[in-house]
């Protein structure tokens, strides 16, 4: 895996920005909104997660030769544009198709567009596929931070959410992507399993803490109407109960803030200077490229969303077409809804603009203000108990 | 209510209109000896309306092409839930085999106990009644009810059994209870298929020999029973009349005498169904007249027409007002609508004097009508019609009853809403309205049935078998509890195998308490009911939980108790929400996380604000189902 050398777009340790303001911070929110950032969808999965309703195939590894290639011919077709600033690969499962493969698709954006250096590059890894060796080529061929979906160290709450890696994986996962230089590490965790105690979170939360995360996404299990878990709730299996998960998120808010760990929106917490790139700039409404099944990218003030079907895909790349099955104009007051609605998930608010003017007014506003839920600091607007941050996003998407 | 079309001329330009015909009409009356009048009393599904159709069709009335499926019930409302809703009448020409012809009036009557006034109005206007019972499901106690007051009426009632062509018949079993309630030989029992036409002639046959010619005295002075009237868009009112005395001529000044005012005879005539207008009706028969009046509620149901140059000089028996007996809060959700609820309910009074509405202003639910009802169903339907044709979204609060209340001075008042009960002061007695309720049902539920009148402060005055297997109860009861769900636990207790009849039997005075609902420290007027003080610890504990389920998780603990005067009585807290926030909002999810947001945004919007809480509409008739 070292033939790739030459082409690697290994960066200077730095962030995009030469500045390194708090995870949470307004000035790092702000600055976010510039960047332009492009996503990778790689739905490749060994067996597909019962509560995962994203866009994945499992069992059809004998397509990726000819999906990564659609890939490329996306990224050649796609119109030129700014520089990139940071690049996610998301999944489905990522780190299934190997280094050699991430490589090629991230000199296909060099190519196209354009690197910059120091560049935050995540790829999103499931803790069986990053040993020493996966590890050191994903960060040859540019990875400059790993995303491990751990979510949890408890082994039972790992089979209860159809996860077949174990604790231990996790850490040895770890290990091997510090060793291998990869700059940032994340763990993904996942809380209010059915049958998960506050123990059993606490003692995942403490486990990750342990191995020393550079960040940490910790998300609350929702149940998605058109999975395996969405069906059994239907059929009476029991449902993650809100109460429990507002006790859990406020237990993680606190523990890992006590490591140094900022939290900068509702499910995630970074230390200084390590705070995710690519989703600042989406929290701050700026713009990425989209490529892959079921992608969606914001170019331009239009939304676009990719086909959901494989082979639907793969014949429309291949045939010389485009992916995008949908696409919308967001400007005007659609826009500011939208700026507000993701803004306000950030620990650092979202300036309040007119539309944040008209909330503050409104009456539903005025409830939320009275209630502690929303502030209004100067001219920024503020979810204060961001366990009700919906409660507020309906209030603007209502104005 | 409006269900006119029933017999309408398939030649009428307007549909529900009488045309105006050219009048070269007869002079020379029916001879009463000539004339039958009668109608079928059913229970729904037991196949009146298909029999009318079958009558219809054999006497030549109406072609089998003009027919739709069963004529009679038109109105979608009715069809659905299977009842007719009021009267109307048809005049039928029937060949008897021995040569000579017959004019045979078949008058409907409304199937439901909320309309048993119009039932008895109904009955008034007829000589016989044919009651119809279904060969395998037995009498039920509507019927019964409604073959009671018509063999009170003094009607010649012939018992019939239809759907004998279906598997499940028991003819012999049913004629047995038949006879057994109203004497005489199992043998004289009727057989029809209505659906088949089996037994029809024979039928035919009996209606002529056993039901009695009408009296009368042609040189009377006018008396003619107004016993059904509808509002038609171009002719105004018309009213449904049975001629009793005298003669009414096209063309007369009339007296209506409940109400003391005087209108020309415009047009009169019958419906064959078609309406055929004539220059003069005489004793006996039936048929309609319309004054020119566009006002319903200034013809009323049961009143006597006379000739104002030559009045009667006493009315028919048995006039009295439509009285609600049940009342309940109708708001607009959004209160915007006010306007176009107040229109929609003046265009449903245009064909229902029996509704009743005034103005209502509550603070939990802004601006709305405290409506009249003749009962619950007539309730629904009203409700049911509001919403679906006019396309209102309306709150509806728990129904009440009409209390009287004495004051210490001695002045009694007639209240129609808890909130206008005086508090215990100022209150020397309250008076709620009791019915004489007769349940029919398989023996083997007495016991749970009695369990069932015993908590809603039932009084047993009678038990009668009717047959080994079926038992007929008859008990006194206050109004209040039977509009408080009674019918529907009555059905489950006894899987829907008992049949419910009901008429006011007047007032008595009951220990009566005002149930308050607090939400979050302020009382909702909409929420309080008036309960018997024995029962109102345990209503006031049942609603809250109800409302504990219903009222959503908000910003803040929301308490809820209930309270008698100041003292609480129950309580429960909906606690505050604390989690509602997605997971996650990335790149590829803004467009559809917005949607879902948007999505529980218009489910919010069915709240209503009570205060600061959020309430969503059904909790507003939780009383109604705090025994699920």
């Amino acid at each position: 895996m070292t033939d790739i050398g030459e082409a690697s777009i290994r960066p200077v340790a730095i962030q995009p920005v030469s500045i390194q303001p708090g995870p949470d911070s307004v000035e790092l929110a702000e600055l976010a909104s510039s960047w332009k950032s492009a996503y990778l969808h790689i739905p490749f999965c060994e067996a597909v997660c019962p509560y995962c309703d994203f866009a994945v195939v499992a069992g059809r590894d004998d397509l990726s030769d000819r999906y990564l290639a659609a890939l490329e011919r996306e990224i050649e077709i796609e119109a030129p544009w700014n520089e990139l600033d940071s690049v996610f690969l998301g999944g489905g499962t990522p780190s299934r198709v190997g280094a050699r493969s991430i490589g090629r698709l991230l000199k296909a954006l060099d190519r196209r567009f354009g690197i910059r250096p120091g560049s935050e590059v995540t790829l999103e890894a499931n803790p069986e596929d990053i040993d020493p060796e996966s590890a050191d080529g994903l960060a040859s061929a540019g990875v400059t931070r790993v995303s491990l979906g751990a979510q949890s160290l408890d082994a039972s709450v790992l089979r209860a959410l159809g996860r077949r890696h174990t604790p231990e994986k996790v850490a040895s996962a770890v290990e091997a992507a510090r060793a291998a230089g990869v700059e940032s590490v994340s763990l993904d965790l996942i809380y209010g399993t059915p049958g998960e105690s506050l123990e059993s979170w606490e003692r995942t939360l403490l486990g990750a803490l342990d191995l020393e995360p550079d960040h940490v996404s910790a998300y609350a299990l929702t149940v998605e109407p058109p999975t395996a878990l969405g069906r059994a709730v239907r059929q009476g299996a029991a449902a993650p109960d809100p109460d429990d998960q507002a006790d859990k998120w406020e237990k993680a808010s606190r523990l890992l803030a006590a490591a140094g760990l900022t939290r900068y929106e509702v499910s995630n917490h970074s230390r200084p200077g390590q705070a995710c790139a690519y989703n600042l700039s989406v929290w701050g409404m700026g713009e990425y490229l989209a490529f892959g099944l079921g992608a969606h990218g914001f170019r331009d003030g239009i939304r676009t969303r990719r086909v959901r079907r494989i082979d639907t895909y793969l014949r429309r790349i291949e045939s010389g077409l485009g992916a995008v099955q949908a696409s919308d104009r967001i400007d005007g007051r659609v826009w500011e809804q939208e700026r507000l609605m993701v803004g306000l998930r950030r620990t650092a608010g979202v300036e309040a603009g007119q539309l944040g003017a008209e909330l503050v007014e409104s009456e539903p506003g005025r409830r939320l203000i009275a209630a502690g839920v929303l502030e209004l600091e100067g001219n920024r607007l503020k979810v204060a108990r961001p366990l009700l941050t919906d409660e507020v996003v309906r209030a603007v998407l209502d104005l | 209510m409006p269900v006119r079309e029933r017999w309408k001329s398939s030649r009428a330009a307007v549909p529900g209109t009488i045309p105006d015909v050219p009048r070269p009409f007869r002079i020379a009356l029916t001879p009463p000896s000539r004339i039958r009048n009668f109608s079928i009393i059913a229970h729904i599904d037991h196949g009146k309306s298909t029999l009318a159709d079958r009558l219809l069709e054999r006497t030549g009335a109406i072609t089998e092409r003009e027919m739709r499926e069963q004529m009679l019930d038109t109105m979608d409302i009715e069809r659905e839930r299977g009842i007719t809703i009021k009267a109307n009448n048809v005049r039928l020409t029937y060949q008897s085999p021995d040569g000579e012809e017959y004019v045979l009036n078949l008058i409907d009557t409304p199937g439901h106990v909320d309309f048993s006034y119009e039932v008895s109005r109904s009955l008034a206007a007829c000589e016989g009644a044919l009651l119809l019972a279904d060969a395998a499901q037995g009498v039920q106690a509507q019927t019964l009810a409604n073959a009671y007051m018509a063999i009170e009426a003094g009607l010649e009632v012939l018992p019939a059994l239809n759907k004998i062509d279906l598997p499940a018949a028991e003819p012999e079993r049913v004629a047995q209870e038949i006879v057994g309630i109203l004497g005489g030989d199992p043998a004289d029992v009727l057989q029809l298929s209505a659906k088949t036409g089996q037994g029809v002639d024979e039928l035919f046959g009996r209606l002529v020999r056993d039901v009695p010619p009408p009296q009368g005295d042609p040189d009377a002075p006018l008396r003619a029973l107004v016993f059904d009237s509808y509002f038609d868009a171009y002719r105004g009112v018309v009213c449904y009349v049975r001629i009793k005395d005298g003669r009414m001529s096209a063309g007369e000044r009339l007296r209506f005498m409940a109400t003391g005012e005087e209108h020309n005879a415009n047009e009169v005539g019958y419906l064959t169904p078609r309406a055929v207008p004539v220059s003069v009706m005489g004793p006996g028969e039936v048929g309609y007249l319309i004054t020119g009046v566009k006002e319903i509620d200034r013809i009323k149901v049961g009143d006597t027409v006379t000739s104002a140059a030559n009045p009667a000089k006493t009315a028919l028996p048995g006039y009295s007002e439509p009285k609600p007996m049940v009342f309940s809060g109708l708001f607009p959700t959004d209160g915007d609508d006010f306007e176009r609820l107040r229109e929609a309910l003046d265009k449903l009074r245009l064909n229902d004097a029996s509704l009743q509405y005034e103005p209502e202003s509550s603070r939990a639910l802004g601006f709305g009508f405290r409506c009249g009802f003749l009962g619950l169903l007539h309730m629904e339907i009203v409700r049911e019609r509001l919403e679906r044709e006019y396309n209102l979204d309306l709150v509806a609060t728990s129904p009440s009853v009409a209390y009287r209340v004495a004051h210490p001075d001695g002045r009694v008042v007639e209240i129609h809403s808890p909130q206008d009960l005086p508090a215990p002061g100022d209150l020397a007695s309250v008076e709620e309205p009791y019915m004489r309720v007769m349940i029919i049902a398989p023996s083997e539920y007495i016991g749970s049935i009695m369990e069932l009148v015993t908590n809603a402060r039932g009084e047993m005055v009678n038990m009668t078998y009717l047959s080994p297997e079926r038992v007929e109860l008859t008990y006194q009861m206050p109004l209040a509890e039977v509009v408080f769900g009674f019918f529907d636990n009555l059905k489950s207790r006894t899987r829907g195998y008992a049949s419910l009849d009901y008429e006011i039997s007047g007032y008595r005075q009951s220990d009566l308490v005002k149930v308050d609902i607090l939400l979050n420290a302020v009382p909702v007027d909409a929420f309080s009911a008036i309960v018997h003080r024995d029962k109102a610890y345990e209503y006031g504990k049942k609603l809250v939980e109800k409302l504990q389920e219903l009222i959503p998780r908000q910003l803040f603990d929301v308490p809820i108790q209930a309270a008698i005067g100041s003292r609480i009585i129950a309580r429960e807290t909906v606690r505050a929400k604390r989690k509602d926030v997605l997971a996650k909002c990335y790149g590829g999810d803004i467009t559809r996380k917005k949607k879902l947001l948007e999505k529980q945004k218009e489910g919010k919007k069915r709240m209503k604000m009570v205060g600061s809480v959020e309430v969503p509409p059904e909790a507003f008739v939780a009383a109604l189902r705090v025994d699920d």
